[in-house]
Parts: structure tokens; sequence; C-alpha cells
């Protein structure tokens, strides 16, 4: 380390004790974060087994990710989940938040059962609930037999499968339709009175006054409701079990399973590392589109 | 806000009631089925009960797969999920007390550190994490010490973060004036600053709470005797333990597993949903 007689004053008291308040949380962040990361990429470059060592070293999981069609179809999968029930999640999120955001009775009411749902998350007890809609003999068939339906194998059949548990997901969009709800409450009321006077309609006060407004919010939307979708365990785990024929696999579960059934530590270390890299690319893309479509209406700096 | 005409109130609140069967429907279906049995279940959609039978309920002190039942797998749950709790509120109150109260070097790159993990997902972590617990022998251990260290070191950051947001909206000014009185720091925070950030502390609460209670990969990983399984991981083996599926049974289980959180969300929703979008919006 270089000794600057510059940069190495002595810290200030009030400076030592700040850093006292922030001790355990860098201690956890060491122990805890920094330096599993680091381990685990050495591992990703060695046969590590759960019950045995290490007896080999080199590439060759990531040469399995490289040519296992199985992987990369769970990467997609994972990928297709997310893409699928993230815009459709904060979608239902807006509208109903929408048709909530005005000062008529009962609105809390609402609020409050449509939040419900999050509130259980995704819980193994609501992954059960789940099954037990979908199975052979459960009430989504009888919904459709009531209808005058044919029934459906809701869980043995491709497509339905990922319908079932992507469904899940989007029941719960309590969470993202609070903060939507908040963010257009705090859209200044004088501003549409202004564009009323000025004659835009309902469309444009939509795009010019509400959309800007509320962007901070649908921006930490997709970016929190992204990183949950992509790590998304218990559904297939519970519902599907990953299948049918493998077509519910998210990555999440396949980590799981190369470390827990296949007992290839070094394998899911290499897994893991390629999914930290692709949801990194997928957030850092999100946030450089940031400055074009998110305005903060106050540029406060961080504390 | 404008007056809305009738014929639109009335549109509003129909879409708004039908959206509001079709979210409650599947839990109130849940806690009728736990009522009936399996020919009543697969027999229709209706909530209503013709024949009530209480083997769901009793079936929940009912031992599967080793010395183990549903109430017996609860208070394995609040075994660990109270430590939890409470290390959370203390490791995030220093922490985040430190970053909107102090200067120091780094600050902004360790408090971008702080925000890059909340937002990066706790599944990457999953598989090193395992490895180092397992090294250090604190897998299946009886206090449940792998799925509570991390609380002590503030692991999830967006408590801190939440807390610096409020802090932001609690004047210095009562710092310095509980300092000029004589207060250490630690007196400050504990006397002035922990009674103002009551309500944020309460949320921090509760979410960990329910957070902790949905958790199913920690205990998963890490408890592998059966007697010691948290109601999470218990309800799904029993799930699966016996052929054929036993509805009024199965969800009696997954009702008692959600009813502490919904009791805890009914107790404390205000401040429960404020400060979702306190901390939300202004990040």
């Amino acid at each position: 380390m270089k000794h600057n007689s510059g940069k190495s004053r002595q810290l200030t008291r009030h400076e030592r004790e700040g850093l006292q308040f922030i001790s355990l949380w860098i201690t956890g962040f060491i122990i805890l974060r920094l330096f599993p990361a680091v381990f685990s990429f050495i591992f990703s470059f060695s046969d590590y087994s759960l019950f045995g060592g290490i007896s080999e070293w080199g590439m060759m999981n990531y040469e399995k990710i490289a040519g296992d069609i199985t992987i990369i179809t769970s990467l997609f999968t994972t990928l297709e989940y997310s893409f699928i029930t993230v815009p459709l999640r904060l979608l239902t999120a807006f509208g109903v938040a929408m048709l909530l955001n005005r000062n008529i009775k009962g609105m809390a009411f609402f609020r409050t059962v449509f939040y419900i749902p999050s509130v259980l998350g995704s819980s193994v007890a609501v992954a059960i609930l789940w099954t037990a809609l979908f199975r052979n003999d459960g009430t989504a068939n009888a919904l459709l037999s009531s209808f005058g339906l044919p029934e459906i194998n809701w869980l043995s059949e491709k497509g339905s499968a990922m319908f079932v548990i992507s469904l899940l997901r989007i029941w719960q969009f309590g969470s993202s339709m609070v903060v939507f709800l908040t963010a257009l409450r705090s859209v200044p009321h004088d501003l549409y009175e202004a564009a009323e006077i000025d004659g835009a309609g309902k469309t444009r006060q939509f795009t010019s006054i509400t959309l800007p407004f509320i962007s901070p919010a649908i921006f930490f939307n997709l970016i929190t409701q992204l990183g949950l979708a992509m790590q998304e365990f218990n559904a297939p785990f519970v519902i599907t079990k990953g299948g049918p024929r493998g077509s519910t696999t998210l990555i999440s579960l396949l980590i799981y399973n190369s470390a827990f059934q296949m007992r290839d530590l070094g394998l899911s270390c290499a897994l893991t590392w390629v999914f930290f890299i692709v949801i990194s690319v997928l957030i850092a893309v999100i946030f450089s589109t940031q400055k074009h479509w998110v305005f903060y209406a106050d540029e406060t700096e961080e504390p | 806000m404008k007056r809305t005409k009738t014929a639109d109130l009335i549109l509003i609140y129909s879409v708004l009631t039908f959206i509001g069967i079709i979210m409650i429907y599947p839990l109130l279906w849940m806690i009728s089925a736990t009522f009936k049995t399996n020919s009543e279940v697969t027999s229709g959609l209706s909530l209503l009960i013709k024949e009530p039978v209480p083997d769901g309920y009793l079936a929940l002190v009912n031992n599967y797969g080793g010395n183990i039942n549903c109430i017996k797998a609860l208070f394995n749950t609040y075994v660990y999920l109270v430590p939890k709790v409470i290390f959370t509120l203390i490791s995030s109150l220093f922490t985040a007390y430190g970053f909107a109260r102090y200067n120091f070097p780094m600050k902004k790159l360790l408090f971008g550190l702080l925000i890059s993990s909340m937002f990066l997902p706790d599944a990457v972590m999953i598989i090193p994490q395992f490895i180092l617990f397992s090294k250090l022998g604190m897998v299946d251990s009886p206090l449940y010490t792998a799925l509570v260290v991390p609380s002590v070191f503030a692991y999830d950051t967006y408590f801190v973060f939440l807390l610096v947001q409020f802090l932001k909206g609690v004047p210095s000014e009562l710092d310095d004036a509980a300092r000029i009185d004589g207060c250490s720091s630690f007196q400050i925070l504990f006397h002035i600053i922990a009674p103002v950030l009551k309500p944020a502390l309460v949320s921090c609460a509760v979410f960990q709470f329910i957070w902790t209670s949905n958790d199913f990969m920690g205990p998963l990983l890490y408890v592998n005797t059966p007697s010691a399984y948290p109601l999470q991981v218990y309800i799904r083996l029993a799930m699966d333990a016996e052929s054929g599926f036993q509805y009024n049974r199965v969800l009696a289980s997954a009702l008692l597993a959600v009813i502490p959180s919904l009791i805890v969300f009914f107790c404390s929703q205000r401040s429960f949903t404020d400060s979702i979008t306190s901390g939300a919006v202004k990040g």
C-alpha cells in the first residue's frame, strides 16, 4: 500500500464514528457476499462435488453450459417467463392503480383486497394453493366445464404449465400497484387544471403529465420485478417440479438441482456466474435507458 | 378531483368488484375447502360448505415423516424468525444512521455497493453462501445459525435503504441538541432517533416478519432434520408424503402458514403500505 502523506491523513473522530456505525454491514458484505463470490468463481473452474472434494480443474463447467441444450433452454425459459410476467404484472398493476386513483368511497378497502395476495408472496403455502386449484380434478377445470369447455391437464402440458406459474406472479400485482398508486397521488393537481385550460385532452394529459411524473415508479417496479421474476424458484419447485419435460425449469431451479440432485457444486457455481452476468447486463441495459424516459422532479443528492 | 358521473361510478365499482372477486376467490376457496371432503371439493366451484368436516384441522397435530407436525413446525419457524427480526432492526438502524448522519472516506462507493446489493437477486448468492456456511459447519445447526447470522450484519440492505430515506426527514438539529446536552452517539441513536423512527422500524419489522415467514429456500438448504423443519418446508413435504391429495389436510396446513402474515399485515396495514412507497418512489 502506498503511503502518501496527503492521503493517509488521520481519520477525524466524526469519520471514525461513522465507520463504526456501518462496520457491521461492511463486515457482512465482505464475509457474506464478497468472499463467497470470489470462492464460487474459483470453484466454477473445478469439479467440486457436494460430498467429495475436487479432482480436476478447468473450463469444463462453462463448456458444458455452452453445449448443453437443457441449460440453454432453461436460460431462455427464464427470460421468457420474465418477459411475459413482468409486463403483464406491471400493466395490470398500473391499470388497477388508475382505477383506484380517485376520491370516491371504498378505495382503501379495494386497495387492501388487491394487496392481500402480495402479502402471501411467493410462499410455499400459496404454491400449494395453486397446485390444488390446477389439479386435474381442481377448481380451474370445474370452472371450464361450467362454461361447457373441455378440461385441460394444466400441469402436464408445456404451455399450460407455464401459464399456471405465470398467472401466480401476475395475481400478486398488489405491491407494484401500491407503488404506482402513490406515484399517481403525487402528481400535482394544478398541472391537470392548467392543461385543461390550455385545451389539452385526456390522452394528451396522460402522456404529457401523468406518464413523466410516474416514470420513476415505472422504473423502480421494472427493475425490482425483473430481479424477482428472474430468480423465481418456489413456483416451479412446488407446483410443476420443473416439468413437464423440463419446460418450466427456471434457472434458479436448475442451479438448485445441479447442486443438490447432481451434487455438482462446481457446475452450479458456474451457472450462478452465468446467471449473474445475464441479470447484470439486463439491469445495466435498463439503467442506461433511464435518462431517456425517467424524469426526476427534484434531483436530490444521495445522503 | 372532479365530480364523477353516476354511470361512471357504477362502472368503476363493478370493474373493481369483479377484479376483487378474482383476487380473493382462491383464498376464500382455500378456507372453504379445509372444511370439505375430497368429493365435495372436486364437485364444483361453490364456496358454500354442505357438510363441514374437521378432518383437515385434526390432521394438523398428526406427525408425518418423523417427530414433526404442523404446530411444532410453526413453533420451529419462530425460533429463528424472532431473533432475525430483532437483529435486522438493530443492524439496519446502525448502518442507516452511519450513512445518513456521518461523512467518511469512500462513502459514495460504499453506499453504491449497498444499493446494488439491494437490486441483485438473492439467487446469485445461494450456492456461494451454502458452500461458506457448510464449511463453517452451520448447516442443520440446532439454533438455525445459517438463517439468523446474515441479519446480524444488515444483510437485507433494503431495510437500510428504507431507514436512510426516513432519516432524511428527521432534522439533524435533534442530534446536535442532544449532543450539546452531553449524550453519546449511541444514546442519541437509541433515545432520540429510534423513537422518532418508530413507524419506519415497525414497517421494517413487519416486512422482515412476512418475508421470513414466506422464505422457503433458506430453510430448505439449511435445515435437514425433520423434527427441526419450519412450517414452509414441512407443508411441502407433507403435501408430497402421502399418495393421493387430501385437500382439506393440505390446505389447512397451508392456511396455518399464511394466517400469521395476514394478521400482522392487517394490524399494521397503514404503516405497511405507506412505507413500501416512501422508500420506492424516491429510489
